[in-house]
C-alpha cells in the first residue's frame, strides 16, 4: 500500500505484456497534460490559474483495437482525444504515432500526419457546415490535401457515401435535410476520406436516438473490420462501451484511474470510482436489478482548476484513508493487463 | 455495396427541388409580402435614380430672352419669388390666368396638363407666372426634378455607406474574432474607445473640417493629392467627404457583430473537423466562417441603411451635407426655412419628406424580410 511497494511495478504506460503480445502499438500517449490558462486583466493579461483538463495521462492504443475512454462530463475525455489529434497543443507530454513524436509537428508535416488520424464528433448538427452540400463536405479532406482530379474526387465521394450506407445521390443535398443518424454517417464518410488508420470517436452516438445508436455502432464495427481501423472511443454510455471496446480506460478529473480489458473491468472493477460508475448501470433483469447495490458518491467533482492534494478522488471516495490525502497514487498493474491508480487496491 | 445494416430508409424523391441554404432563404424571403413589395420599391427608386437625366425634362423660359432653355437641375436667372407654386396652388389662388409653363413632362403631356389646368401663355413676358408640377422653391428649382435627383444622393449614401461599413467591419471583426487572444483584446478595446465617441458630433466636426479645407483651397491653384481629392469631392457634389465622415465610425458596430458571429462559429465542430483534416486558416475563414457569418451582417447592414440616409438628410438639412446645388432630400427640406417656405408651397416640405419616408421604410421592410430569411436562428436549422 505504500509508495515503496508500488514504485517498482509502476511504468509510465498502462499496457501489459500479456495483452500486448504480438500487437503493434499504434498510438502511445505518455504523461499528456493539457492546461487551459485562465487570464485576467484588461489589456495586459496575466495568467492567474489554469484548468487542468488533462493532467498526466498515459496509455497505449494497439493497432486494430478499440480503446474506450469513459468518465463523467468534464473529466477531460474529449480534451484528451483532441490533444492527441493536435487540435489542442499539449501543455506537456508526448504523443507518438507509429513511434513518431507528433506533438512537435508543424505545417506540412502536421498536415500529412492528419491524413492518418481523424475524428468523429459528438454533435451531428454542429459538425457539418450548414452552408456546404454533402458532396463538398465529404470531398473537403481531398480538396485540402489536393488529392485527385475533380472527377476522381466525385467518384471517391460516391464510394465513401456507399461505404457508410448512404445513397450517393445525396451529394447535392445539404445537411439540414438529413436526420441525426444520417448526418453522423456523413461525418464518418468525411473522416474516412483520407484513409486514416486511427480515429478518435468523441461520443459519436450520445446525441442520437437509441435505435440509431445501434446502427451507427454496427457501422463503426463493420468499418473497423473492413478497413482495419483503430478507434479511441470516447463515451459515457457504459453498456455501449462494454459492447464495442476491447479495452476500457476510466478517467476522473483529468487522470486515468483504471485501465483494463473490457470484460475484466466490468466484472472486476477495482477502483472505487469505477465501482461507483458501474453500479449506476441498470441491469435488464428485474431480479438482479432489485438486488443491485448502487454506490452513491457524495459531493461533486472538485474543480479542475484546483484539484485536491493527494488522490484526486479523495473528496468523494467511500474508502479513503490518510495516505490518499497525502500522496497521489500511481497507475499500477495489479492484475495482468489491469492497471489501477488507488492506494487501497495494492 | 448494399445499403448498410438497418440504415434509415433511404428515400430518394424522384425530382427533388434543388435545395441549398441561399435558395431556401430566397424562397422564405418571397413569402414575406411586405419585404417583396419593399424590394420592388427599392428597385424602382434605383431605376429612377439611375435614369434621372432621362426622366426629367426641365425646360423653362429664360426670364430675359423669353426663349426656352434647358436647365437640368439648377435653373439660373429666374426671378426670386416666395416660391414657385404647383398647378393646384396656382388654380386655387386664382393665378391660373397666368401660369403657362411647366416642367417635367413631354411636350404632349405638358400640353395636356396645361389644358387640364387651363394654363395659358402670359400675354406679357415680364409678368410671367411660373408653375411646376410639384412646385418649386424660391430660386425656381423644380421640386420633382430635385426629388428625382435627390434619390441618387440618398441611395448612394445608403448603399455605399452600408457597403463600406460592412467591408471594414467584416475585415476588422473577422480578424479580431478569428485570431482571438491579445489581438482580439487590443482590437476590441479600440472599438470600445471609438464607441464612446458621439457619432453625430464626430461626423459634424469632420464635415465642418472638410468644408473649411475646401473653402481654403477654393479658387487657389491646387495640385497633388489634396487637389485631386477636392476635385473628386466637388465632382461628387460633396459626397466623398460625407462618405469618409459616415464611414469613420459606422463600421464599429458591424465589427462587433462580425466578431461575435465569428466567435460563435469558430468553436463549432465543423470548424474543428476542418482543422482535423488540415485545412488552412484561410480556407477556414473563407469556406467555413464567412458564408455562415455573412447573413446576420447583411441583415444588420440593410437595417442600418435608413440610418445613413437620415444622417445624410440631417447633415444636408443643417448645411453640412452635400455641396450647395447638389439636390438632396435633406437640403430640399431645409428650404422650408427660406423665404416663403412651407406656407407658400406645401410641397417644399411634403415631397422630399415622403420620398425619404418611402425609401427608409422600404429598406426597413427589406431588412426584416432578409432577417426572417437569412437568420438561421429564426429558421431553426
Amino acid at each position: 500500500m505504500s509508495q515503496a511497494v508500488s514504485e517498482p511495478r509502476t511504468s509510465s504506460v498502462g499496457a501489459t505484456a500479456a495483452y500486448a503480445d504480438g500487437k503493434e502499438v499504434l498510438v502511445e500517449v505518455t504523461d499528456l497534460k493539457k492546461y487551459f490558462p485562465i487570464k485576467s486583466g484588461i489589456l495586459f493579461q496575466r495568467e492567474v490559474a489554469a484548468v487542468k483538463a488533462v493532467d498526466g495521462v498515459s496509455f497505449k492504443v494497439y493497432k486494430g483495437e478499440t480503446l474506450g475512454l469513459v468518465g463523467e462530463s468534464g473529466c477531460g475525455k474529449s480534451t484528451t482525444g483532441r490533444t492527441i489529434l493536435q487540435l489542442y497543443r499539449p501543455t506537456s507530454g508526448s504523443v507518438k504515432y507509429r513511434g513518431q513524436e507528433i506533438t512537435n509537428l508543424k505545417g506540412e508535416s502536421l498536415r500529412r500526419m492528419r491524413r492518418e488520424m481523424q475524428m468523429i464528433f459528438q454533435d451531428p448538427y454542429a459538425s457539418l457546415n450548414p452552408r456546404m452540400s454533402v458532396g463538398r463536405i465529404v470531398a473537403e479532406p481531398l480538396v485540402v490535401h489536393n488529392i485527385g482530379t475533380k472527377k476522381e474526387r466525385e467518384e471517391r465521394v460516391a464510394e465513401l457515401l456507399e461505404m457508410v450506407g448512404l445513397n450517393p445521390y445525396f451529394v447535392r443535398r445539404y445537411p439540414h435535410e438529413f436526420s441525426g443518424g444520417q448526418r453522423q454517417r456523413i461525418g464518418l464518410a468525411r473522416s474516412l476520406a483520407l484513409n486514416p488508420s486511427f480515429i478518435v470517436a468523441d461520443e459519436p452516438i450520445s446525441a442520437l436516438d437509441v435505435s440509431i445508436q445501434a446502427q451507427v455502432v454496427n457501422l463503426l464495427q463493420r468499418l473497423q473490420e473492413e478497413l482495419g481501423l483503430t478507434y479511441l472511443f470516447i463515451a459515457h454510455d457504459l453498456s455501449m462501451v462494454r459492447h464495442l471496446c476491447d479495452r476500457v480506460a476510466v478517467m476522473y478529473l483529468g487522470k486515468i484511474v483504471e485501465i483494463a480489458e473490457s470484460e475484466e473491468l466490468y466484472t472486476n472493477p477495482l477502483h472505487p470510482y469505477t465501482q461507483a460508475l458501474l453500479s449506476a448501470v441498470p441491469v435488464p433483469d428485474p431480479a438482479v436489478e432489485e438486488k443491485r447495490q448502487r454506490i452513491i458518491l457524495k459531493g461533486d467533482v472538485p474543480s479542475p482548476i484546483n484539484p485536491p492534494k493527494g488522490c484526486n478522488f479523495n473528496t468523494r471516495c467511500p474508502v479513503s484513508i490518510d495516505v490518499c490525502f497525502e500522496t497521489e497514487p500511481e497507475l499500477v498493474e495489479v492484475l495482468p493487463g489491469h492497471w489501477v491508480a488507488c492506494h487501497r487496491v495494492i | 455495396m448494399a445499403v448498410a445494416e438497418g440504415a434509415e430508409p433511404l428515400t430518394l424523391a424522384g425530382e427533388e427541388k434543388p435545395s441549398n441554404p441561399w435558395l431556401d432563404a430566397w424562397r422564405l424571403f418571397r413569402r414575406n409580402k411586405a419585404a417583396v413589395v419593399a424590394l420592388n420599391v427599392i428597385i424602382v427608386i434605383f431605376l429612377i435614380a439611375i435614369s434621372a437625366p432621362l426622366l426629367t425634362r426641365l425646360e423653362i423660359l429664360d426670364a430675359r430672352t423669353g426663349e426656352a432653355a434647358r436647365h437640368t437641375i439648377n435653373p439660373v436667372n429666374l426671378p426670386q419669388v416666395d416660391s414657385y407654386p404647383d398647378p393646384l396652388t396656382c388654380a386655387r389662388d386664382g393665378q391660373d390666368q397666368n401660369p403657362y409653363w411647366c416642367s417635367w413632362l413631354s411636350e404632349e403631356a405638358l400640353l395636356e396638363v396645361q389644358n387640364k389646368y387651363c394654363f395659358r401663355p402670359a400675354p406679357d413676358p415680364n409678368q410671367r407666372q411660373w408653375c411646376y408640377l410639384l412646385g418649386g422653391d424660391s430660386s425656381g428649382k423644380d421640386w420633382l426634378t430635385q426629388t428625382v435627383y435627390g434619390a441618387q444622393v440618398s441611395l448612394a449614401v445608403g448603399v455605399l455607406g452600408a457597403t463600406m461599413s460592412l467591408v471594414l467591419g467584416l475585415i476588422y471583426g473577422v480578424i479580431a474574432g478569428f485570431y482571438g487572444g491579445r489581438v482580439d483584446n487590443i482590437m476590441m478595446r479600440i472599438v470600445d474607445f471609438m464607441y464612446g465617441i458621439p457619432y453625430l458630433v464626430l461626423v459634424i466636426l469632420l464635415q465642418v473640417f472638410f468644408t473649411e479645407v475646401a473653402r481654403t483651397y477654393q479658387g487657389t491653384e491646387r495640385g497633388g493629392l489634396v487637389g485631386f481629392v477636392l476635385d473628386l469631392n466637388s465632382d461628387m457634389g460633396g459626397l466623398l467627404f460625407l462618405f469618409i465622415a459616415l464611414g469613420s465610425l459606422s463600421w464599429i458596430g458591424m465589427a462587433r457583430l462580425a466578431r461575435g458571429q465569428v466567435l460563435s462559429y469558430r468553436e463549432k465542430e465543423f470548424v474543428e473537423a476542418a482543422r482535423a483534416v488540415g485545412a488552412s486558416n484561410r480556407r477556414i475563414i473563407f469556406v467555413h466562417l464567412l458564408p455562415n457569418v455573412i447573413g446576420p451582417l447583411i441583415v444588420a447592414e440593410t437595417l442600418a441603411i435608413p440610418g445613413y440616409i437620415f444622417t445624410e438628410a440631417f447633415l444636408s438639412f443643417i448645411g453640412l451635407g452635400v455641396q450647395p446645388g447638389t439636390p438632396s432630400w435633406g437640403a430640399m427640406i431645409s428650404e422650408v426655412r427660406t423665404r416663403g417656405g412651407f406656407f407658400s408651397n406645401r410641397f417644399i416640405l411634403i415631397v422630399p419628406s415622403i420620398a425619404l419616408v418611402i425609401t427608409t421604410l422600404s429598406f426597413n421592410f427589406l431588412g426584416d424580410g432578409l432577417r426572417d430569411a437569412l437568420d438561421p436562428r429564426l429558421r431553426g436549422t
